[in-house]
């Protein structure tokens, strides 16, 4: 890694940030795409939940991992506070894993 | 009235410590990890700053660590931020009016940013919980990366701790709520299966770009228009 790699990626992440809120402004969007917009926000943060609780490189994460987060999941749905959820997520996945899951 | 606000806020703020909390975990193994695969202390630290995207960071040095090209870790980094230009056009309201909110504000538009801002009903809520939650993780992340990187290999692996479940669980339970909806539900599993599929067999970042095609779901069964 050298820095002018680090200021390539540092540019270019920066780059995509900034498209979003700028090109917003430009475009009178209709309450449809909005809505549309914060759709796919929602579809995005859910992809990533799935991919980065089922799968570690390519393969997958073994259970330890999706378990920790379902129970995770499960907790939030209870309404349990967002603290807790957190802590029995990463501890159910840690005890798993001491288990050897 | 007051009292309602304080409280909200507090548990607003409560929310946050703990997301903030996780990621100083992850930065000081970030820190420490890099230092291991041999970058000078001060490299992890700038790119923490400049960069601030947890997932492309690791990545990026892994990649070179495993003996990729910086090049190839440029780009692997780049595909898998490629997601925060439909995350900014999704919350770009919440930065606030101003050029200087803009300019800085982009800077914080990470995942916890945008669960937290879409997960809050009101516009000020959304704003207080999206500046709130950037600031606050941009403090922790780039602290304990210079912390991460001074200690080395002191550190142990953060899966030990399951902070890899931390994350993903925190992200499903502020997207819980908009998942009351039953076309953003659709959506949602739809794109989900869509990345998990698709993950065997294309570089981190595009399965998560290609969930947008759970979109579909939000055009069937409409009226025709036009």
């Amino acid at each position: 890694m050298t820095l002018t790699a680090v200021l390539v990626l540092a540019v270019g992440t920066y780059a995509f940030r900034l498209a979003g809120p700028l090109l917003r402004d430009r475009l009178a969007l209709p309450a449809k795409a909005r809505e549309l917009m914060s759709m796919s926000a929602t579809v995005l943060l859910v992809a990533l939940v799935a991919t980065s609780s089922l799968m570690k490189g390519q393969g997958f994460a073994g259970w330890a991992l999706p378990v920790g987060v379902l129970v995770g999941g499960l907790a939030a749905w209870r309404k349990a506070p967002f603290v807790v959820v957190v802590l029995l997520a990463a501890a159910t996945t840690a005890g798993l894993r001491l288990l050897g899951a | 009235m007051r009292s309602i606000w304080r409280t909200l806020d507090q548990r607003l703020l409560r929310d946050v410590a703990a997301v903030a909390a996780g990621a100083a975990v992850s930065g000081a193994s970030f820190g420490a990890i890099s230092v291991a695969a041999g970058l000078p202390w001060w490299l992890p630290v700038v790119m923490s700053l400049l960069v601030f995207a947890g997932g492309s960071q690791f990545m990026a040095v892994g990649i070179v660590a495993a003996g990729g090209s910086p090049a190839a870790a440029v780009l692997a980094g780049l595909v898998l931020n490629a997601r925060h230009l439909p995350f900014g056009l999704a919350v770009g309201d919440v930065l606030g009016r101003g050029l200087v909110a803009r300019l800085v504000g982009s800077h914080l538009l990470i995942d916890e940013t945008v669960a937290f801002a879409l997960a809050q009903r009101d516009p000020a809520r959304a704003r207080a919980a999206y500046w709130s939650c950037g600031v606050a993780l941009f403090g922790a992340w780039n602290a304990s990366v210079v912390a991460g990187a001074l200690a080395g290999q002191a550190i142990g692996d953060p899966a030990a701790f399951g902070l890899d479940a931390a994350f993903p669980a925190a992200l499903l339970a502020l997207t819980l709520p908009a998942l009351k909806d039953r076309k953003t539900r659709h959506a949602a599993l739809l794109g989900s299966a869509v990345a998990l599929a698709t993950t065997p067999f294309l570089p981190a970042g595009l399965p998560v770009l290609l969930a947008l095609g759970g979109l579909v779901v939000a055009f069937s069964g409409k009226a025709v228009r036009a």
